[in-house]
């Protein structure tokens, strides 16, 4: 109980820390206003050619890109300050600080990722919805069942998108400068989890194997609970599955790194 | 205090003021302080040879997702707002090209936020150059020859793949075209540093007219809302990198139904922007004030 009070107050330090950059987070909603309007334009040239593409009908698509706007920094789908922080705190040596700290090093980093994703959520993901919802025709559920299971869905989302970035960090271990896989990550991010392009219109070989890739968890799936098209339990389970598996990968990966420690400098 | 902030540059530039040779003079000094500062940084970046190669080919692929993207699109349809693939790629070569080519010039400027709030800005002012070369030249990084060298490997797949009747006027637009796109997206990178002398903070107000204005353009302008065409026609010339000459190259109608000579404009269009983007700058230095941090 003592450290669920722990893990609660850095994750709450997290929320507030994302909350003081009022300036920058109010120029993230205008960048994602404007990249979610030159968007929704190309679905819909794309759907106006080619009408129930990938399975969704023109307000699906249109949905679909404010969806993605709101979870772009949200699921830090192109990475974030968080690694780039744990990374940097690898590569100078500090890391060695917070492994004697009393507290577990992937849970602290978890809960104050989680406190970053939740205020990007509120602060910088909510308006651009409310600005595409106004301006344009969305296809959104009346059921709050729906909206709860996309609640559910976009937190295991947080979940995986923190291991997946936890491992590249970690990585910084061995490669001392993560410039490299910081930018295969946002490459990954961007490609994978469907913000180009959904998934379910990636042709043939290539959509089967990017959809059951982790990072379809990030946007793919919790947008298509909240369009109804894809079922509540087997989307948390499929993402649950990649939460464990990868957060597992990375304890692995962090007892095999912190035996291996070298401090750098002093 | 406001001594302090004063620009060492100051004194040189009252002597020649209002003479055209004065002016001449600076516009030298500053292209020759940016040339050093250029070949310094290039020098270092040399210095880790595996490391550029690395990360100007990644910069190559992160930068030609875009196009991924729009083959993606093309896997699925013949045509988008009317407009066939090659001449997609065209539109999309053009502008990353345009794009690549201001971002190597003057992308270091995106950071100059983060300078005024950490306080390094007045690093520079005391330097005996002037301060847009310096931030424009500060870290200058090569590896974004990446982006341009894939902009123009897709441009000289459209080129290939669309019908032009190649006139020598024709001939001569395109790399006028591409020159003044560079010039235009310059004086956003530009006035948009400006913008940051005000707004500390708000770095990512840049990104939506840079990176969002170059995606937008990968598209053909009949995709997009009317409103939003004559917005980037008249008030942030956009359209002047690559629809308006595009349209005129591939012998479609100019967007917004536009006189056929309007494709020349560009080179003008180009200079008014970096003109006013250099009064926005000067404006913006002026009212800097150091946080003495």
């Amino acid at each position: 109980m003592g450290s669920g009070r722990l893990y609660t107050a850095v994750a709450a330090g997290g929320f507030r820390r994302y909350a003081t950059y009022r300036v920058a987070t109010a120029a993230g909603v205008f960048t994602n206003t404007v990249f979610g309007l030159i968007l929704v334009y190309t679905y819909i040239a794309l759907w106006d050619e080619k009408p129930h593409l990938g399975g969704y009908d023109r307000t699906q698509a249109i949905t679909y890109v404010w969806v993605g706007q709101a979870l772009l920094s949200t699921l830090a789908i192109g990475g974030s300050r968080v690694e780039a922080e744990l990374m940097e705190r690898i590569r100078t040596g500090d890391i060695a600080v917070d492994l004697y700290r009393p507290a577990d090093l992937q849970l602290w980093w978890l809960a104050s990722d989680l406190g970053r994703a939740g205020f990007e959520l509120i602060g910088r993901g909510v308006l651009p919805f409310l600005f595409g919802a106004l301006v344009f025709p969305m296809a959104l559920p009346g059921a709050w069942t729906t909206w709860a299971g996309f609640l559910v869905a976009v937190v295991l989302g947080m979940v995986v998108s923190f291991a997946i970035r936890y491992l590249v960090a970690l990585s910084t271990f061995w490669l001392l400068d993560g410039t490299g896989v910081s930018q295969i990550t946002l490459l990954a991010g961007m490609f994978a989890s469907g913000m180009t392009l959904p998934l379910n219109v990636f042709p043939g070989p290539l959509g089967d194997v990017v959809r059951v890739l982790p990072w379809s968890s990030l946007l793919q799936r919790p947008a298509d609970v909240l369009l109804g098209e894809a079922g509540l339990w087997s989307t948390f389970a499929f993402q649950g599955a990649w939460a464990v598996a990868l957060l597992a990968l990375g304890r692995l990966v962090q007892s095999a790194a912190t035996r291996r420690v070298v401090v750098q400098g002093g | 205090m406001a001594e302090t902030v004063e620009r060492p540059g100051a004194a040189a530039e009252s002597d020649g003021s209002g003479t055209r040779g004065g002016t001449r003079a600076r516009a030298a000094v500053g292209l020759r302080a940016y040339g050093l500062i250029i070949a310094m940084w290039i020098r270092s970046t040399m210095a880790y040879r595996t490391s550029f190669v690395l990360t100007a080919a990644t910069n190559f692929v992160t930068t030609g997702l875009d196009f991924v993207t729009i083959l993606l699109m093309f896997s699925r349809v013949d045509v988008l707002g009317g407009w066939p693939l090659p001449e997609v790629a065209f539109l999309y070569g053009m502008s990353c090209v345009a794009f690549g080519l201001a971002d190597l010039v003057t992308g270091s400027m995106e950071r100059l936020g983060q300078r005024v709030r950490d306080g390094t800005l007045d690093t520079l002012l005391v330097r005996p150059a002037p301060v847009l070369a310096q931030v424009a030249a500060d870290r200058f990084a090569l590896r974004r020859l990446g982006r341009v060298m894939q902009g123009a490997l897709v441009l000289g797949y459209a080129l290939t793949a669309v019908d032009i009747a190649w006139t020598p006027l024709k001939a001569l637009l395109l790399p006028v075209a591409l020159v003044s796109g560079a010039g235009i997206f310059c004086a956003v990178f530009v006035a948009g540093a400006a913008f940051q002398f005000v707004a500390q903070d708000a770095s990512e107000v840049q990104n939506a007219f840079t990176y969002g204005g170059t995606t937008l353009l990968q598209y053909p302008p009949t995709v997009f809302g009317r409103e939003l065409v004559r917005g980037v026609t008249f008030v942030l010339p956009l359209a002047f990198v690559n629809w308006v000459p595009a349209a005129y190259l591939l012998g479609r109608p100019l967007p917004l139904e536009l006189p056929g000579w309007v494709a020349f404009m560009p080179p003008l269009v180009s200079g008014a922007c970096l003109a006013l983007a250099g009064l926005a700058w000067r404006a913006g230095l002026r009212s800097y004030r150091s946080t003495g941090s």
